[in-house]
Protein backbone atom coordinates (compact mmCIF):
# COMPACT_ATOMS: atom_id res chain seq x y z
CA UNK A 1 0.00 0.00 0.00
CA UNK A 2 1.47 3.30 -1.02
CA UNK A 3 -0.76 5.49 1.13
CA UNK A 4 -0.33 5.69 4.84
CA UNK A 5 -3.12 3.84 6.66
CA UNK A 6 -5.52 5.96 8.67
CA UNK A 7 -5.28 3.65 11.66
CA UNK A 8 -2.37 1.35 12.21
CA UNK A 9 -2.27 -1.00 15.19
CA UNK A 10 0.76 -3.10 16.02
CA UNK A 11 1.24 -5.66 18.77
CA UNK A 12 -1.56 -4.28 20.92
CA UNK A 13 -1.86 -6.00 24.29
CA UNK A 14 -4.30 -5.41 27.11
CA UNK A 15 -5.00 -7.45 30.20
CA UNK A 16 -7.31 -6.91 33.14
CA UNK A 17 -5.46 -8.40 36.09
CA UNK A 18 -4.64 -11.99 35.15
CA UNK A 19 -7.14 -11.96 32.31
CA UNK A 20 -5.50 -11.42 28.93
CA UNK A 21 -7.99 -9.81 26.56
CA UNK A 22 -5.88 -8.51 23.67
CA UNK A 23 -2.71 -10.45 23.00
CA UNK A 24 -0.90 -8.75 20.15
CA UNK A 25 -3.46 -7.31 17.74
CA UNK A 26 -2.20 -6.10 14.36
CA UNK A 27 -4.67 -4.25 12.18
CA UNK A 28 -4.57 -1.55 9.53
CA UNK A 29 -7.50 0.52 8.34
CA UNK A 30 -6.96 2.52 5.17
CA UNK A 31 -8.29 5.98 4.35
CA UNK A 32 -12.02 5.87 3.55
CA UNK A 33 -12.03 2.13 4.12
CA UNK A 34 -14.69 0.30 6.07
CA UNK A 35 -13.41 -2.54 8.20
CA UNK A 36 -15.64 -4.78 10.25
CA UNK A 37 -14.29 -6.72 13.20
CA UNK A 38 -16.19 -9.87 14.06
CA UNK A 39 -15.61 -12.20 16.97
CA UNK A 40 -17.35 -13.95 19.81
CA UNK A 41 -18.88 -12.20 22.74
CA UNK A 42 -16.25 -11.14 25.26
CA UNK A 43 -13.27 -11.49 22.93
CA UNK A 44 -12.31 -7.86 23.43
CA UNK A 45 -13.77 -6.04 20.46
CA UNK A 46 -15.08 -3.16 22.51
CA UNK A 47 -11.79 -3.08 24.43
CA UNK A 48 -9.96 -2.71 21.12
CA UNK A 49 -11.99 0.39 20.23
CA UNK A 50 -11.52 1.86 23.69
CA UNK A 51 -7.77 1.43 23.42
CA UNK A 52 -7.74 3.36 20.15
CA UNK A 53 -9.83 6.12 21.71
CA UNK A 54 -7.52 6.31 24.71
CA UNK A 55 -10.28 5.34 27.14
CA UNK A 56 -8.19 2.35 28.16
CA UNK A 57 -4.41 2.37 28.27
CA UNK A 58 -2.85 -0.55 26.42
CA UNK A 59 -0.19 -2.56 28.22
CA UNK A 60 1.96 -2.81 25.14
CA UNK A 61 1.94 -2.01 21.47
CA UNK A 62 1.50 0.94 19.21
CA UNK A 63 -1.50 2.71 17.70
CA UNK A 64 -0.91 5.27 14.99
CA UNK A 65 -3.54 7.63 13.64
CA UNK A 66 -2.42 9.31 10.40
CA UNK A 67 1.08 8.18 11.31
CA UNK A 68 0.98 9.82 14.75
CA UNK A 69 1.56 7.61 17.76
CA UNK A 70 -1.41 8.07 20.10
CA UNK A 71 -0.68 5.62 22.92
CA UNK A 72 0.09 7.64 26.03
CA UNK A 73 -1.18 10.95 24.68
CA UNK A 74 -2.81 13.10 27.37
CA UNK A 75 -4.60 16.37 27.85
CA UNK A 76 -4.88 18.78 24.94
CA UNK A 77 -3.05 16.50 22.50
CA UNK A 78 -5.47 13.69 23.21
CA UNK A 79 -8.41 16.03 22.76
CA UNK A 80 -7.06 17.16 19.42
CA UNK A 81 -6.76 13.56 18.23
CA UNK A 82 -10.21 12.70 19.55
CA UNK A 83 -11.71 15.44 17.41
CA UNK A 84 -11.07 13.12 14.47
CA UNK A 85 -13.24 10.41 15.99
CA UNK A 86 -16.90 9.70 16.30
CA UNK A 87 -17.99 6.77 18.37
CA UNK A 88 -21.22 4.85 18.74
CA UNK A 89 -21.05 3.06 22.07
CA UNK A 90 -22.47 -0.40 22.44
CA UNK A 91 -24.85 0.87 25.13
CA UNK A 92 -25.41 4.20 23.33
CA UNK A 93 -24.05 6.13 26.37
CA UNK A 94 -26.36 9.09 25.87
CA UNK A 95 -26.11 11.96 28.37
CA UNK A 96 -29.31 11.54 30.32
CA UNK A 97 -29.33 15.08 31.68
CA UNK A 98 -29.57 16.48 28.15
CA UNK A 99 -32.36 16.26 25.58
CA UNK A 100 -31.99 14.15 22.48
CA UNK A 101 -31.06 17.04 20.22
CA UNK A 102 -28.56 18.40 22.74
CA UNK A 103 -26.99 14.97 22.80
CA UNK A 104 -26.69 14.87 19.03
CA UNK A 105 -25.37 18.42 18.85
CA UNK A 106 -23.03 18.04 21.84
CA UNK A 107 -19.85 18.02 19.78
CA UNK A 108 -21.01 21.02 17.76
CA UNK A 109 -22.03 23.05 20.81
CA UNK A 110 -18.86 22.46 22.79
CA UNK A 111 -16.63 23.18 19.81
CA UNK A 112 -17.94 26.75 20.09
CA UNK A 113 -18.81 29.15 17.27
CA UNK A 114 -22.22 27.66 16.48
CA UNK A 115 -25.50 29.09 17.68
CA UNK A 116 -27.92 26.79 19.46
CA UNK A 117 -30.49 27.28 16.73
CA UNK A 118 -28.08 26.23 14.04
CA UNK A 119 -26.90 23.26 16.08
CA UNK A 120 -30.48 22.20 16.68
CA UNK A 121 -31.23 22.24 12.97
CA UNK A 122 -28.21 20.07 12.22
CA UNK A 123 -29.21 17.73 15.03
CA UNK A 124 -32.71 17.35 13.62
CA UNK A 125 -31.30 16.66 10.18
CA UNK A 126 -29.05 13.97 11.64
CA UNK A 127 -31.97 12.49 13.54
CA UNK A 128 -33.94 12.31 10.31
CA UNK A 129 -31.06 10.44 8.70
CA UNK A 130 -31.36 7.70 11.33
CA UNK A 131 -35.14 7.57 10.88
CA UNK A 132 -36.22 9.63 13.89
CA UNK A 133 -38.95 12.26 13.76
CA UNK A 134 -38.30 15.87 14.83
CA UNK A 135 -40.68 15.33 17.79
CA UNK A 136 -38.07 13.07 19.34
CA UNK A 137 -35.61 15.96 19.54
CA UNK A 138 -37.01 17.37 22.78
CA UNK A 139 -37.39 14.10 24.63
CA UNK A 140 -34.89 12.87 27.19
CA UNK A 141 -32.96 9.63 26.61
CA UNK A 142 -34.90 7.89 29.39
CA UNK A 143 -38.05 8.29 27.30
CA UNK A 144 -36.65 6.37 24.32
CA UNK A 145 -36.73 2.70 23.42
CA UNK A 146 -33.46 0.74 23.20
CA UNK A 147 -33.35 0.88 19.41
CA UNK A 148 -34.11 4.59 19.40
CA UNK A 149 -31.26 5.23 21.84
CA UNK A 150 -28.94 3.36 19.55
CA UNK A 151 -29.97 5.51 16.62
CA UNK A 152 -29.55 8.73 18.62
CA UNK A 153 -26.09 7.50 19.56
CA UNK A 154 -25.39 6.94 15.90
CA UNK A 155 -26.61 10.42 14.99
CA UNK A 156 -24.35 11.86 17.69
CA UNK A 157 -21.36 9.90 16.41
CA UNK A 158 -21.63 11.31 12.91
CA UNK A 159 -22.98 14.80 13.68
CA UNK A 160 -19.55 16.42 13.73
CA UNK A 161 -18.59 14.72 10.44
CA UNK A 162 -15.56 13.00 11.93
CA UNK A 163 -12.79 11.57 9.77
CA UNK A 164 -12.95 8.26 11.60
CA UNK A 165 -16.11 6.63 12.95
CA UNK A 166 -16.35 3.65 15.25
CA UNK A 167 -19.57 1.72 15.36
CA UNK A 168 -19.90 -0.73 18.23
CA UNK A 169 -22.72 -3.05 17.18
CA UNK A 170 -24.74 -0.47 15.23
CA UNK A 171 -27.59 -2.84 14.33
CA UNK A 172 -28.10 -4.88 17.49
CA UNK A 173 -31.53 -4.30 18.95
CA UNK A 174 -33.00 -2.93 15.71
CA UNK A 175 -35.64 -4.52 13.52
CA UNK A 176 -34.34 -5.89 10.20
CA UNK A 177 -35.67 -3.00 8.15
CA UNK A 178 -34.22 -0.33 10.43
CA UNK A 179 -30.98 -2.33 10.51
CA UNK A 180 -30.79 -2.02 6.77
CA UNK A 181 -31.42 1.73 6.95
CA UNK A 182 -28.51 2.01 9.36
CA UNK A 183 -26.31 -0.13 7.11
CA UNK A 184 -27.06 2.23 4.25
CA UNK A 185 -26.25 5.18 6.43
CA UNK A 186 -22.86 3.73 7.36
CA UNK A 187 -22.08 2.99 3.70
CA UNK A 188 -23.10 6.54 2.86
CA UNK A 189 -20.79 7.96 5.54
CA UNK A 190 -17.88 6.13 4.01
CA UNK A 191 -18.76 6.77 0.39
CA UNK A 192 -19.97 10.35 0.49
CA UNK A 193 -18.10 11.84 3.41
CA UNK A 194 -14.96 9.83 2.85
CA UNK A 195 -14.97 8.71 6.47
CA UNK A 196 -12.93 5.79 7.68
CA UNK A 197 -15.11 3.30 9.51
CA UNK A 198 -14.23 0.61 11.99
CA UNK A 199 -17.27 -1.36 13.04
CA UNK A 200 -18.01 -4.24 15.31
CA UNK A 201 -20.91 -6.51 14.67
CA UNK A 202 -22.32 -9.98 15.21
CA UNK A 203 -24.77 -9.43 12.41
CA UNK A 204 -23.28 -11.10 9.33
CA UNK A 205 -25.83 -9.55 6.99
CA UNK A 206 -24.73 -6.15 8.17
CA UNK A 207 -21.05 -7.09 8.02
CA UNK A 208 -21.33 -8.22 4.40
CA UNK A 209 -23.08 -5.04 3.48
CA UNK A 210 -20.93 -2.39 5.16
CA UNK A 211 -17.48 -3.95 5.07
CA UNK A 212 -14.77 -3.57 2.51
CA UNK A 213 -12.68 -5.82 4.67
CA UNK A 214 -13.54 -8.16 7.52
CA UNK A 215 -11.22 -9.14 10.35
CA UNK A 216 -11.88 -11.81 12.91
CA UNK A 217 -10.71 -11.43 16.49
CA UNK A 218 -10.15 -14.62 18.42
CA UNK A 219 -7.96 -15.45 21.39
CA UNK A 220 -6.71 -11.87 21.59
CA UNK A 221 -5.39 -11.84 18.03
CA UNK A 222 -6.66 -11.10 14.55
CA UNK A 223 -6.72 -14.65 13.18
CA UNK A 224 -8.06 -13.85 9.74
CA UNK A 225 -8.65 -10.79 7.62
CA UNK A 226 -9.62 -10.37 4.01
CA UNK A 227 -12.03 -8.71 1.60
CA UNK A 228 -15.68 -9.02 2.53
CA UNK A 229 -16.31 -11.04 -0.64
CA UNK A 230 -13.83 -13.68 0.55
CA UNK A 231 -15.57 -14.36 3.84
CA UNK A 232 -17.38 -17.44 2.53
CA UNK A 233 -14.21 -19.10 1.29
CA UNK A 234 -11.76 -17.93 3.89
CA UNK A 235 -10.46 -21.45 4.37
CA UNK A 236 -10.32 -20.69 8.07
CA UNK A 237 -12.33 -23.11 10.23
CA UNK A 238 -12.82 -20.48 12.98
CA UNK A 239 -14.29 -17.99 10.52
CA UNK A 240 -16.47 -20.68 8.94
CA UNK A 241 -17.85 -21.72 12.28
CA UNK A 242 -18.53 -18.11 13.27
CA UNK A 243 -20.31 -16.97 10.13
CA UNK A 244 -22.47 -20.06 10.03
CA UNK A 245 -23.15 -19.86 13.75
CA UNK A 246 -22.42 -23.50 14.52
CA UNK A 247 -22.00 -24.72 18.06
CA UNK A 248 -19.55 -27.42 16.93
CA UNK A 249 -16.13 -26.52 15.65
CA UNK A 250 -12.73 -25.27 16.78
CA UNK A 251 -14.25 -22.44 18.88
CA UNK A 252 -15.39 -24.01 22.10
CA UNK A 253 -17.86 -22.01 24.11
CA UNK A 254 -17.17 -22.47 27.76
CA UNK A 255 -20.52 -23.77 28.84
CA UNK A 256 -20.86 -26.19 31.67
CA UNK A 257 -24.03 -28.00 32.41
CA UNK B 1 2.19 -11.91 62.22
CA UNK B 2 -0.98 -12.08 60.19
CA UNK B 3 -2.49 -9.42 62.36
CA UNK B 4 0.41 -7.05 61.70
CA UNK B 5 0.17 -7.72 57.98
CA UNK B 6 -3.49 -6.76 58.08
CA UNK B 7 -2.71 -3.51 59.84
CA UNK B 8 0.02 -2.80 57.31
CA UNK B 9 -2.27 -3.53 54.41
CA UNK B 10 -4.97 -1.23 55.74
CA UNK B 11 -2.40 1.50 56.36
CA UNK B 12 -1.01 1.23 52.84
CA UNK B 13 -4.49 1.26 51.33
CA UNK B 14 -5.24 4.34 53.39
CA UNK B 15 -2.16 6.14 52.10
CA UNK B 16 -2.97 5.07 48.55
CA UNK B 17 -6.46 6.54 48.72
CA UNK B 18 -5.05 9.77 50.13
CA UNK B 19 -2.59 9.97 47.29
CA UNK B 20 -5.27 9.38 44.72
CA UNK B 21 -7.52 12.01 46.25
CA UNK B 22 -4.64 14.49 46.27
CA UNK B 23 -3.87 13.82 42.59
CA UNK B 24 -7.54 14.06 41.72
CA UNK B 25 -7.86 17.34 43.62
CA UNK B 26 -4.75 18.74 41.94
CA UNK B 27 -5.99 17.88 38.48
CA UNK B 28 -9.47 19.20 39.25
CA UNK B 29 -8.20 22.52 40.62
CA UNK B 30 -5.93 22.98 37.64
CA UNK B 31 -9.02 22.72 35.43
CA UNK B 32 -10.93 25.20 37.61
CA UNK B 33 -8.42 27.94 36.83
CA UNK B 34 -7.86 27.26 33.13
CA UNK B 35 -10.33 27.95 30.30
CA UNK B 36 -12.56 26.81 28.75
CA UNK B 37 -15.19 27.09 31.46
CA UNK B 38 -18.76 25.93 31.21
CA UNK B 39 -20.77 28.78 32.78
CA UNK B 40 -24.07 26.95 32.31
CA UNK B 41 -22.85 23.96 34.27
CA UNK B 42 -21.44 26.19 37.02
CA UNK B 43 -24.71 28.12 37.40
CA UNK B 44 -26.72 24.91 37.48
CA UNK B 45 -24.57 23.53 40.29
CA UNK B 46 -24.70 26.83 42.16
CA UNK B 47 -28.48 26.80 42.11
CA UNK B 48 -28.55 23.19 43.22
CA UNK B 49 -26.13 23.71 46.09
CA UNK B 50 -26.99 27.24 47.13
CA UNK B 51 -30.68 27.64 46.51
CA UNK B 52 -32.12 24.18 46.93
CA UNK B 53 -30.19 23.53 50.13
CA UNK B 54 -31.69 26.59 51.81
CA UNK B 55 -34.74 24.86 53.37
CA UNK B 56 -32.73 22.04 54.90
CA UNK B 57 -29.93 24.23 56.14
CA UNK B 58 -32.29 26.95 57.35
CA UNK B 59 -34.42 24.52 59.32
CA UNK B 60 -31.48 22.82 61.01
CA UNK B 61 -29.89 26.19 61.79
CA UNK B 62 -33.12 27.47 63.31
CA UNK B 63 -33.48 24.57 65.71
CA UNK B 64 -29.78 24.59 66.52
CA UNK B 65 -29.99 28.26 67.52
CA UNK B 66 -33.07 27.56 69.59
CA UNK B 67 -31.62 24.63 71.46
CA UNK B 68 -28.39 26.54 72.03
CA UNK B 69 -30.28 29.31 73.80
CA UNK B 70 -32.21 26.87 75.90
CA UNK B 71 -29.21 24.75 76.88
CA UNK B 72 -26.87 27.61 77.66
CA UNK B 73 -29.58 29.23 79.75
CA UNK B 74 -30.04 26.15 81.93
CA UNK B 75 -26.28 25.79 82.23
CA UNK B 76 -25.48 29.42 82.96
CA UNK B 77 -28.35 29.85 85.39
CA UNK B 78 -26.37 27.66 87.79
CA UNK B 79 -23.83 30.44 88.29
CA UNK B 80 -26.20 33.29 87.46
CA UNK B 81 -24.59 34.18 84.15
CA UNK B 82 -27.84 34.09 82.17
CA UNK B 83 -26.98 37.35 80.46
CA UNK B 84 -24.29 35.56 78.45
CA UNK B 85 -26.86 33.49 76.55
CA UNK B 86 -27.06 35.81 73.53
CA UNK B 87 -23.28 35.95 73.23
CA UNK B 88 -22.94 32.21 73.49
CA UNK B 89 -25.54 31.68 70.78
CA UNK B 90 -24.01 34.08 68.30
CA UNK B 91 -20.42 32.94 68.87
CA UNK B 92 -21.27 29.23 68.64
CA UNK B 93 -23.35 29.76 65.55
CA UNK B 94 -20.90 31.85 63.57
CA UNK B 95 -17.67 30.16 64.60
CA UNK B 96 -18.70 26.58 64.85
CA UNK B 97 -22.20 25.28 64.39
CA UNK B 98 -23.23 27.29 61.34
CA UNK B 99 -20.44 25.96 59.12
CA UNK B 100 -20.44 22.44 60.56
CA UNK B 101 -24.17 21.91 60.39
CA UNK B 102 -24.49 23.42 56.93
CA UNK B 103 -21.47 21.37 55.83
CA UNK B 104 -22.91 18.12 57.12
CA UNK B 105 -26.35 18.77 55.67
CA UNK B 106 -24.88 19.65 52.29
CA UNK B 107 -22.66 16.56 52.46
CA UNK B 108 -25.77 14.44 52.82
CA UNK B 109 -27.73 16.28 50.18
CA UNK B 110 -25.21 17.33 47.58
CA UNK B 111 -22.28 14.98 48.12
CA UNK B 112 -24.56 12.00 47.72
CA UNK B 113 -26.28 13.27 44.60
CA UNK B 114 -22.96 14.21 42.98
CA UNK B 115 -21.51 10.78 43.62
CA UNK B 116 -24.66 9.10 42.32
CA UNK B 117 -24.87 11.25 39.21
CA UNK B 118 -21.21 11.05 38.23
CA UNK B 119 -21.06 7.39 39.24
CA UNK B 120 -23.99 6.56 36.99
CA UNK B 121 -22.34 8.47 34.18
CA UNK B 122 -19.21 6.41 34.75
CA UNK B 123 -20.86 3.00 34.70
CA UNK B 124 -23.06 3.82 31.72
CA UNK B 125 -20.00 5.00 29.74
CA UNK B 126 -21.24 8.59 29.57
CA UNK B 127 -17.87 9.79 30.86
CA UNK B 128 -16.17 7.83 28.09
CA UNK B 129 -18.56 9.44 25.63
CA UNK B 130 -17.61 12.90 26.95
CA UNK B 131 -13.95 12.16 26.38
CA UNK B 132 -14.54 10.95 22.83
CA UNK B 133 -16.47 14.14 22.15
CA UNK B 134 -13.27 15.99 23.10
CA UNK B 135 -14.73 17.35 26.32
CA UNK B 136 -12.64 16.92 29.41
CA UNK B 137 -14.81 15.38 32.14
CA UNK B 138 -12.79 17.25 34.77
CA UNK B 139 -13.70 20.54 33.14
CA UNK B 140 -17.27 19.65 32.33
CA UNK B 141 -18.28 17.71 35.44
CA UNK B 142 -15.81 18.20 38.28
CA UNK B 143 -14.67 21.83 38.02
CA UNK B 144 -18.20 23.34 38.01
CA UNK B 145 -19.10 21.35 41.14
CA UNK B 146 -15.93 22.39 42.97
CA UNK B 147 -16.41 26.04 42.07
CA UNK B 148 -20.06 25.94 43.10
CA UNK B 149 -19.27 24.21 46.40
CA UNK B 150 -16.49 26.63 47.22
CA UNK B 151 -18.57 29.73 46.56
CA UNK B 152 -22.05 28.69 47.64
CA UNK B 153 -21.38 27.23 51.08
CA UNK B 154 -20.17 30.54 52.55
CA UNK B 155 -23.38 32.18 51.38
CA UNK B 156 -25.44 29.34 52.82
CA UNK B 157 -23.59 29.62 56.11
CA UNK B 158 -24.17 33.35 56.25
CA UNK B 159 -27.88 32.66 55.99
CA UNK B 160 -27.60 29.82 58.50
CA UNK B 161 -25.84 32.15 60.96
CA UNK B 162 -28.61 34.70 60.73
CA UNK B 163 -31.37 32.14 61.07
CA UNK B 164 -29.57 30.45 63.97
CA UNK B 165 -29.22 33.71 65.85
CA UNK B 166 -32.86 34.41 65.14
CA UNK B 167 -33.76 31.02 66.60
CA UNK B 168 -31.85 31.91 69.74
CA UNK B 169 -33.64 35.23 69.86
CA UNK B 170 -37.04 33.55 69.61
CA UNK B 171 -36.35 31.27 72.53
CA UNK B 172 -34.59 34.00 74.50
CA UNK B 173 -37.38 36.53 74.14
CA UNK B 174 -40.52 34.42 74.06
CA UNK B 175 -39.58 31.58 76.36
CA UNK B 176 -36.85 32.86 78.65
CA UNK B 177 -38.32 36.36 78.84
CA UNK B 178 -35.25 38.35 77.92
CA UNK B 179 -35.75 41.95 76.97
CA UNK B 180 -35.61 42.00 73.13
CA UNK B 181 -33.44 45.09 72.89
CA UNK B 182 -31.06 43.84 75.54
CA UNK B 183 -30.82 40.46 73.82
CA UNK B 184 -29.94 42.05 70.50
CA UNK B 185 -27.41 44.35 72.14
CA UNK B 186 -25.79 41.37 73.83
CA UNK B 187 -25.68 39.62 70.48
CA UNK B 188 -23.76 42.33 68.63
CA UNK B 189 -21.64 43.72 71.45
CA UNK B 190 -19.20 40.85 71.77
CA UNK B 191 -19.26 39.72 68.15
CA UNK B 192 -16.05 40.33 66.23
CA UNK B 193 -15.61 40.34 62.49
CA UNK B 194 -13.11 37.52 62.84
CA UNK B 195 -15.79 35.22 64.30
CA UNK B 196 -17.86 35.48 61.17
CA UNK B 197 -14.90 35.39 58.80
CA UNK B 198 -13.44 32.24 60.33
CA UNK B 199 -16.83 30.59 59.95
CA UNK B 200 -17.03 31.56 56.30
CA UNK B 201 -13.51 30.30 55.63
CA UNK B 202 -14.56 27.01 57.15
CA UNK B 203 -17.66 27.00 54.98
CA UNK B 204 -15.63 27.47 51.81
CA UNK B 205 -13.34 24.62 52.80
CA UNK B 206 -16.27 22.35 53.63
CA UNK B 207 -18.00 23.16 50.35
CA UNK B 208 -14.86 22.25 48.47
CA UNK B 209 -14.48 19.01 50.43
CA UNK B 210 -18.08 17.92 49.88
CA UNK B 211 -17.85 18.49 46.14
CA UNK B 212 -14.44 16.88 45.96
CA UNK B 213 -15.60 13.73 47.74
CA UNK B 214 -18.77 13.52 45.69
CA UNK B 215 -16.86 13.84 42.43
CA UNK B 216 -13.96 11.61 43.44
CA UNK B 217 -16.06 8.68 44.57
CA UNK B 218 -18.43 9.06 41.64
CA UNK B 219 -15.62 9.32 39.13
CA UNK B 220 -13.94 6.12 40.27
CA UNK B 221 -17.06 4.09 40.90
CA UNK B 222 -17.30 0.81 39.08
CA UNK B 223 -19.54 -2.19 38.75
CA UNK B 224 -23.11 -1.11 38.15
CA UNK B 225 -25.79 -0.06 40.58
CA UNK B 226 -24.03 -1.59 43.56
CA UNK B 227 -20.84 0.32 42.77
CA UNK B 228 -22.75 3.58 42.50
CA UNK B 229 -24.42 2.86 45.83
CA UNK B 230 -21.06 2.28 47.45
CA UNK B 231 -19.68 5.47 45.91
CA UNK B 232 -22.60 7.44 47.34
CA UNK B 233 -22.10 6.09 50.83
CA UNK B 234 -18.36 6.65 50.68
CA UNK B 235 -18.82 10.20 49.47
CA UNK B 236 -21.11 11.14 52.36
CA UNK B 237 -19.11 9.35 55.05
CA UNK B 238 -15.72 10.62 53.92
CA UNK B 239 -16.99 14.17 53.43
CA UNK B 240 -18.51 14.17 56.93
CA UNK B 241 -15.33 12.88 58.53
CA UNK B 242 -13.16 15.34 56.61
CA UNK B 243 -15.45 18.21 57.62
CA UNK B 244 -14.95 17.42 61.29
CA UNK B 245 -11.20 17.00 60.90
CA UNK B 246 -10.77 20.19 58.90
CA UNK B 247 -13.06 21.98 61.32
CA UNK B 248 -10.57 21.33 64.08
CA UNK B 249 -7.57 22.16 61.90
CA UNK B 250 -8.99 25.50 60.75
CA UNK B 251 -10.09 26.41 64.28
CA UNK B 252 -6.55 25.66 65.44
CA UNK B 253 -5.10 27.97 62.78
CA UNK B 254 -7.43 30.85 63.63
CA UNK B 255 -6.89 30.25 67.33
CA UNK B 256 -3.12 30.43 66.93
CA UNK B 257 -3.20 33.68 64.96
CA UNK B 258 -5.35 35.69 67.29
N1 LIG C 1 -13.08 -2.25 32.54
C1 LIG C 1 -12.91 -3.57 32.55
N2 LIG C 1 -12.42 -4.18 33.65
C2 LIG C 1 -12.23 -5.51 33.67
N3 LIG C 1 -12.49 -6.33 32.65
C3 LIG C 1 -12.98 -5.80 31.53
C4 LIG C 1 -13.22 -4.39 31.42
N4 LIG C 1 -13.70 -4.15 30.19
C5 LIG C 1 -13.78 -5.34 29.57
N5 LIG C 1 -13.34 -6.33 30.36
C6 LIG C 1 -13.24 -7.74 29.99
O1 LIG C 1 -12.67 -7.81 28.72
C7 LIG C 1 -13.30 -8.81 27.95
C8 LIG C 1 -13.66 -8.26 26.61
O2 LIG C 1 -14.69 -7.30 26.78
P1 LIG C 1 -15.34 -6.55 25.56
O3 LIG C 1 -16.35 -5.63 26.11
O4 LIG C 1 -14.28 -5.97 24.69
O5 LIG C 1 -16.07 -7.73 24.78
P2 LIG C 1 -16.72 -7.68 23.35
O6 LIG C 1 -15.83 -8.42 22.43
O7 LIG C 1 -17.05 -6.28 23.00
O8 LIG C 1 -18.02 -8.53 23.60
P3 LIG C 1 -19.52 -8.24 23.12
O9 LIG C 1 -19.60 -8.71 21.72
O10 LIG C 1 -20.35 -9.08 24.03
O11 LIG C 1 -19.77 -6.78 23.26
C9 LIG C 1 -14.49 -9.30 28.74
O12 LIG C 1 -14.21 -10.61 29.18
C10 LIG C 1 -14.61 -8.38 29.91
O13 LIG C 1 -14.86 -9.13 31.07
MG1 LIG D 1 -18.64 -5.13 22.96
Amino acid sequence: MSRMPKISIRGLKKSFGPKVVLDGVDLDVGVAESVVVIGGSGTGKSVLLKCILGLLTPDEGSIRIDGQEVVGLRGAEREAVNRKFGMLFQGAALFDSLTVWENVAFGLLTAGDMSRREAREIAIRNLAAVGLQPEVADLYPAELSGGMKKRVGLARAIATRPEIVFFDEPTTGLDPIMADVINDLICQCVKELGATALSITHDMVSARKIAHRIAMLYGGKIIWQGPASQIDNSGNPYVDQFIHGRAEGPIQMEVRA
Amino acid sequence: MNFLATIGRIFIAFLEVNGRIALFAGEAVSHCVRPPWYPKMIVRQMIDIGYFSLPVVGLTALFTGMVLALQSYTGFARFSAESAVATVVVLSMTRELGPVIAGLMVAGRIGASMAAEIGTMRVTEQIDALTTLSTNPFKYLVAPRLIAGLTMLPLLVLVADIIGVFGGYLVGVYKLNFNPAAYLKQTVDYLELMDVVSGLVKAAAFGFLVSLMGCFHGYYSQGGAQGVGRATTNAVVSASILILIFNYAITEIFFATR
